[in-house]
């Protein structure tokens, strides 16, 4: 982690903010635009859930990870609380790597 | 005697019967408040999640601590942690953070015919569109409920998403993340959040493609880009069949 990229950051995600509040403001853009920025949360996040789960640099790796991530995933599903998914998802984790 | 701009045009406030109690007086607005809290404190959770998750990824205490006060706003924050701390490039841990903070400029048109004051007042309010605070005031009734209700969240959530990240970054400093599987800290955190997007169909499909296109392009492309790759989903998505009923059903209570 660099400072470079923490200030690039903090910079490009102000800039999107204060874009929509004051200088777009009230003004309406075309439908599709809106729908596209919607699902983006959806493709990318779920990306990165592949890559922080199955994938170690360019590798694709299957470890004591996939079976943590795969009981958060039954836990989410079951609409367990937000605390609950995340310590499911490393209490699985750890012990998967402890006995493998 | 001079006469103070500020205070003189301030109406009385023990003769005014017609305007309503303080805000955190006021009875009526009681479930609104607990629930912009509980919000925040939820996010706290999150905020641990990322501390945890970022210094296991490499990065220090301060700059953990750092990136949750400037950036605010959680998912970008993840997403570049985890593209740098898996090795990819400045570009592209850039790339994949701004993507998912662009929909922060649609909340920013969402609140601007919400929010009251001047430009100050909206260069401080911009730090604080986000997700859960524009979900919280979009969802009340009056203009009034609208804006306490996004001050409310946004400096509670602040606070919460704060010490929520110095919690997770020192604890995660003082233990080995491995060990207790704190490194699917993040994972699992994008679980948390992505599971709510998934009810509209489109959202699955984006979400199916943008996994499938990753998961091809790690091997070929530089660490980061798969990221970068998956707004393929969105264009998948985007077609969806099923997208032109989608608007109709998606009115709940």
């Amino acid at each position: 982690m660099t400072w470079t990229l923490i200030l690039l950051l903090a910079a490009g995600a102000y800039a999107f903010k204060f874009t929509g509040l004051v200088i777009i403001g009230a003004r309406t853009l075309p439908p599709v635009f809106e729908r596209c920025l919607a699902l983006i949360p959806a493709a990318v996040i779920s990306a990165l859930i592949v890559k922080d789960t199955l994938t170690s640099g360019q590798e694709i790796v299957l470890d004591a990870r996939a079976a943590g991530i795969a009981v958060a995933m039954i836990a989410a599903w079951r609409r367990a609380p937000l605390i609950v998914v995340i310590v499911i998802g490393a209490v699985v984790t750890a012990v998967v790597r402890q006995v493998s | 005697m001079t006469v103070s701009g500020p205070q003189s045009s301030q109406p009385n406030p023990g003769h005014s019967p017609d305007r309503p109690p303080h805000w955190w007086r006021d009875e009526s607005l009681r479930p609104m408040i607990v629930a912009c809290l509980t919000l925040s404190a939820a996010v706290g959770v999150f905020g641990v999640s990322f501390g945890v998750g970022s210094v296991a990824a490499g990065a220090s205490v301060l700059q953990t601590c750092v990136i949750s006060l400037v950036v605010f706003t959680g998912a970008s924050q993840f997403s570049a942690v985890s593209v740098i701390g898996a090795g990819g490039s400045i570009g592209s841990a850039l790339g994949g953070a701004l993507l998912l903070a662009a929909r922060n400029g649609v909340y920013g048109m969402a609140m601007s015919r919400r929010l009251d004051g001047g430009l100050g007042r909206k260069i401080l309010a911009a730090q604080l569109t986000i997700d859960e605070t524009t979900a919280m005031a979009v969802a009340q009734p009056t203009r009034r409920e609208q804006q306490i209700a996004f001050w409310l969240t946004g400096g509670a959530l602040y606070a919460c998403w704060n010490l929520g990240t110095l919690i997770g970054a020192l604890a995660g400093s003082a233990i080995d993340p491995e060990t207790y599987g704190l490194d699917v800290a993040f994972p699992a955190g994008f679980i948390a959040m992505i599971w709510p997007l998934l009810s509209r169909v489109e959202a699955r499909l984006a979400a199916i493609v943008g996994a499938a296109v990753c998961l091809v392009a790690v091997p070929f492309t530089p660490v980061g880009v798969p990221i970068l790759l998956s707004v393929i989903g969105v264009l998948v998505g985007l077609r969806s069949p099923e997208t032109a009923s989608e608007s109709a059903v998606e009115v709940r209570p």
